[in-house]
């Protein structure tokens, strides 16, 4: 992708970076209520610590759950609106060449990919599509194990109720592994948490490319 | 209404401890302060988070909205999947808001009551019941709590019991007693749904008195803690009567 022509561009648009807060939010009420839901009747051998359940109890939990999938919805929705009908997605999360994600892969994992405000590398790419996917899976499957029998199609696409709740389960495992790897990230580059929440204009790039 | 001659085999003072924690349903309690917080400032500017009240009420509100979307969601002629007897779950589990070994033995001269916006409120015996035409099932049993279990009912459909009752079918719940202290109650749409039944027999035999002799409902398209057991009583009626669990604040249509 040439830097040259998003050079003119903002770091994130304010749209996108209201929605990310929101759906910050969001996600941290979906997942702590889910782990208090999941203690209520735990399918693995392990507990989450009572102290990180939101709700108090399942029928508090639940009320969270589903209340907090509302702003979900929205907040997705809009997202995906916005990226598709802005050219976001388009432009920033095109699916790498699998040569070039191997080259930033390989150096990210010897901590020398560099990070460049406002473009993304192949391996930022890959995992922001593949967190939105998750998403959406996620949403999916919790439409499926709220309503089993009247979304029965759902539920069955996801191979019936039980599955259906295991693999939810799973993909917020997957999404807490995200945001653990995304949130240490930022630590390492705190510039970019400035621009996803005040206008940081293109210029200030140059100063941030260092090896991660 | 029949009144309970048999003493409770289980006395208030052996269940308070779980009720005392399940009354409490403050929704915040012991929960993440993080959320918490951040909840009063999204969800309710202003509100004061000694009581609770506020997110409380919030949240409450939202289940309300969740409810009527349930109930536009649910479709009468949708039927929950069925199964072949060989999927049956065995063991089958026990649930209930108290242990398996308080279980209420079935009153002596046990009938049903019907009360409410009926025409003909004359209480029902056993045998009457099954008189009545019936109709098996073998569906899954889903918990709010998550865990499923397929287990196989007979009885006779609520929806033929209602019309045989003369009810007004256009009332707006049906509410459900028990004598073991338990209560809940539907929407008339689902309480009319085909796979509804007033269920007498489990895996084909006479209910035994843990799965909710002598009568329950057993009600496929809602999760489990509406399919109520030990039956003492039906009434129509167009007054919100809640329930056990639904006074407690697990969300009252709970269809699945
Ligand atoms: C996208 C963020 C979400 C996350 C991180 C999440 C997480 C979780 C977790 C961890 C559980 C406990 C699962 C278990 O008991 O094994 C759960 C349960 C549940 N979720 Fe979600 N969820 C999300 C979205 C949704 C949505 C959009 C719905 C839509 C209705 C939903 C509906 C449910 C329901 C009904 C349960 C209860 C199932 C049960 O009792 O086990 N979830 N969720």
């Amino acid at each position: 992708m040439g830097q040259r022509e998003t050079s003119r561009r903002l770091t994130h648009s304010s749209a996108i970076r209201v929605m990310h807060w929101i759906g910050v939010y969001a996600m941290g009420c979906m997942i702590f209520s889910g782990w208090e839901i999941y203690n209520a009747s735990p399918s693995l051998h392990f507990l989450f610590p009572a102290w990180t359940g939101l709700g108090g109890w399942l029928g508090g939990a639940l009320a969270w759950h589903l209340s907090a999938m509302w702003l979900l919805f929205a907040d997705g929705i809009a997202y995906l609106v916005y990226g598709f009908a802005s050219g976001h997605f388009r432009r920033d999360l095109k699916p790498p060449r699998p040569a070039e994600l191997g080259q930033d892969l390989g150096a990210a994992l010897r901590f020398r990919l560099k990070h460049h405000m406002g473009h993304y590398n192949a391996v930022q790419r890959v995992l922001y599509a593949g967190v939105i996917i998750a998403v959406i899976l996620q949403v999916m499957t919790g439409l499926a194990i709220w309503k089993p029998v009247q979304l029965g199609w759902l539920a069955g696409l996801f191979g019936g109720y039980p599955i259906a709740r295991g693999i939810h389960l799973a993909i917020m495992f997957g999404i807490v592994a995200f945001v653990l790897v995304h949130v240490a990230l930022v630590m390492v580059h705190p510039r970019t948490l400035k621009s996803m929440i005040v206008t940081v204009p293109q210029r200030s790039r140059k100063a941030d490319e260092r090896p991660a | 209404m029949s009144d309970q001659r048999n003493k409770p085999a289980v006395s208030m003072a052996e269940i308070r401890p779980e009720l005392e924690r399940l009354h409490r349903r403050g929704f915040l309690r012991g929960a993440l302060s993080l959320g918490a917080s951040l909840g009063s400032l999204t969800l309710l500017t202003g509100c004061d988070l000694s009581t609770h009240s506020g997110v409380d009420g919030a949240l409450e509100a939202i289940l309300c909205f969740d409810d009527r979307v349930q109930a536009a969601l649910f479709s009468r002629k949708r039927l929950a999947k069925t199964y072949p007897a060989s999927a049956i779950t065995r063991p089958f589990r026990f649930n209930a808001y108290y242990a398996e070994w308080q279980v209420r033995p079935v009153p002596d001269n046990w009938v049903l009551s019907v009360a409410g916006l009926v025409a003909d409120r004359r209480p029902w015996t056993l045998p009457a019941l099954m008189a009545l035409p019936q109709q098996g099932q073998i569906t899954r049993h889903i918990c709010i709590e998550g865990w499923s279990q397929i287990g196989q009912w007979s009885g006779v459909p609520l929806g033929a019991f209602l019309r045989r009752v003369g009810a007004d079918l256009s009332a707006r719940y049906v509410y459900f007693k028990c004598f073991d202290g338990y209560s809940t109650s539907i929407d008339m749409a689902s309480a009319l749904q085909p796979q509804t039944i007033l269920a007498l027999d489990f895996e084909e035999k006479p209910l035994a008195p843990q799965w909710g002799a002598p009568l329950r409902l057993r009600i496929p398209t809602k999760l489990g803690f509406k399919s109520a057991k030990n039956l003492e009583a039906i009434e129509v009626t167009n007054k919100y009567p809640g329930g056990y669990w639904e006074n407690r604040g697990y969300d009252w249509f709970a269809g699945v």
